[in-house]
């Protein structure tokens, strides 16, 4: 990976004259290339990593995985049935899958009744689904590549040789 | 009971910064650019490694030499790494560390009398030593001029009747300094031509930037003459593991033994099986941390070079050793003042050999932002000389 990205990938607030410090390449470059890079779809968004559970009232906020199994259609193959899923803001993230099931979703709602609301009356009647297998998320350890807890202070001595 | 201690104990330098490296031990909130140690934690796969030897009952000694398997592992990782052969047996042994290494070798080789060269600055345990084993050192100074580098008319030069040995270490802790294939090659024809052996400590091989990494003992007809040593602290962030090897002759190498069998017995079994996972699986934990440093060594030479103090570009390791001359004061002083008034911890030059009056060790094994912040108080502080 370019190491712009992989700077922006670990902090996206970065300014361009750091980076350009960092990687000793002009700050000019580093921000034409980071344009290019927004341009052609490579970065897709700068967004911050939250641990929602020290900001939310946990009791009014569930996320659930959801496997289904879905019948592909002529043509179109899974995309078309992921796209009329994925639209649902509800659903927060969706893959493709092999194996025992096609797609894998997470769903996140207020309570356990908007995500069961959101499952039996929009997910499991849909055309061509033709299962669902719902976990819900007891706790979050860690996200996105983030351990979701406060580091711990560094043990090192202040001064050694 | 009046109690003399030995005249070779009374008689090593006493650390003249002591007291200051208490001072900074006991002041709180102060951004430290003074650490001689990466600042990642232990890679977690190797970690997990240790803390499974636990759970399934290692806590025993192992052989002497350290475990046959370990010994094994970097025999071939020298291979493929470098193309260096040596024998797992005859010429590999587990130290507790590069800093038990070197000693065993100084006690192995010196009798009363023999010089080393040593060079300064250098880490801080080379001089002692060469003069707990009984030997003389002889000085050779490097400076900002040649980028803190020996060069072999000065090694030439350098040795008398009765040299014995040339310490080295690349790149160098506390400048950072390292040496290109070709610079190697020069000074080892003069190591042929004096017979010396050369106790090369390369613990920061892993953490070179600018070329590849060449070890002394690869040099074509070199690796008679060489005792090589590393370890497992800087590349895969294992200080407190104290896992450390040495390769070389087998009849030095049974010397060393010789002396670690009855003082060390063997390094920690934890230890040993944590560096076997490091060796097996570390790969790319070393990459992304060199990666990780090389930006910071970048960051900070500029920075430091546009605040006015004059800094060369180390070649590896996670040190820089800029001058302060220009601000008047002393590197004791400058240490303390900084510290004092600004909260940065760093190392005065002092530390590794009078003659680095005048620098500062800077350790950039700290986060970005730490190294941004020390940045501007340094600025701040110099500001307020009028710098």
């Amino acid at each position: 990976m370019d190491e712009i990205l992989e700077i922006l990938s670990n902090d996206a607030r970065i300014t361009a004259e750091e980076i350009a410090k960092l990687t000793q390449k002009s700050v000019d470059t580093v921000k034409k290339t980071i344009k290019k890079y927004e341009k052609n779809g490579t970065i897709i968004k700068y967004k911050t990593i939250i641990n929602a559970d020290l900001v939310r009232d946990s009791n009014s906020f569930v996320r659930a995985i959801i496997e289904v199994s879905v019948s592909p259609q002529k043509d179109a193959g899974f995309d078309h049935i992921a796209k009329r899923i994925y639209s649902f803001p509800e659903v927060t993230s969706c893959y493709l899958l092999s194996g025992a099931y096609d797609l894998l979703l997470v769903v996140e709602g207020e309570n356990l009744q908007t995500v069961s609301n959101f499952i039996a009356s929009k997910l499991s009647p849909m055309a061509h689904v033709r299962s669902t297998s719902t976990h819900f998320l007891l706790k979050k350890y860690k996200e996105d590549g983030q351990i979701l807890k406060k580091k711990p202070q560094g043990k090192r001595l202040n001064i050694s040789y | 009971m009046q109690v003399n201690i030995s005249k070779r104990v009374e008689q090593l330098a006493p650390s003249g910064i002591r007291a200051f490296f208490d001072l900074v031990l006991n002041m709180k909130n102060v951004i430290s650019l003074g650490v001689g140690e990466p600042d990642f934690i232990t890679p977690w796969h190797i970690r997990e490694a240790a803390i499974d030897s636990l759970d399934q009952g290692y806590t025993s000694y192992t052989s002497n030499k350290g475990m046959p398997e370990l010994r094994k592992q970097i025999c071939t990782f020298l291979k493929h790494r470098y193309g260096m052969s040596y024998d797992p047996e005859e010429e590999t042994l587990i130290t507790v560390g590069v800093s038990e290494g070197l000693d065993l070798v100084m006690r192995a080789i010196l009798n009363p009398g023999n010089k080393v060269l040593v060079p300064e600055p250098a880490y801080v345990s080379y001089s002692p030593v060469v003069e707990l084993a009984g030997g003389k050192t002889i000085l050779l100074k490097t400076d900002i001029t040649n980028q803190f580098k020996l060069t072999p008319q000065q090694i030439d030069k350098a040795c008398v009747k009765g040299v014995k040995a040339l310490m080295i270490n690349y790149p160098c802790n506390p400048t950072g300094a390292s040496y290109t294939k070709k610079e190697l090659q020069a000074i080892a024809k003069i190591i042929k031509k004096h017979n010396l052996l050369v106790i090369s400590d390369e613990v920061y091989d892993e953490l070179t930037y600018e070329f590849d990494h060449t070890p002394f003992a690869s040099l074509k007809g070199m690796k008679e003459h060489v005792i090589y040593f590393n370890g497992f602290s800087k590349a895969y962030a294992m200080t407190g593991f104290r896992i450390g090897w040495a390769c070389g002759p087998s009849k030095i190498i049974a010397a060393m033994t010789k002396i670690h069998q009855y003082t060390m017995l063997c390094p920690s079994i934890t230890g040993q099986i944590a560096a076997r996972e490091a060796l097996k699986n570390g790969f790319k934990s070393v990459h992304d941390m060199k990666n990780e440093y090389n930006r910071r060594r970048r960051f900070i030479v500029k920075a430091l070079n546009d605040i006015g103090l004059e800094c060369h570009s180390p070649e590896g390791a996670f040190y820089v050793f800029p001058s302060i001359k220009n601000t008047g004061e002393t590197s004791m002083d400058f240490a303390q003042n900084l510290l004092k008034q600004k909260r940065v911890a760093l190392v005065p030059g002092t530390a590794f050999g009078a003659s680095c009056e005048g620098y500062v060790r800077i350790s950039y094994a700290s986060s970005y932002d730490n190294l941004k912040e020390a940045v501007t108080r340094m600025k701040e502080y110099l500001h307020g000389k009028k710098i």
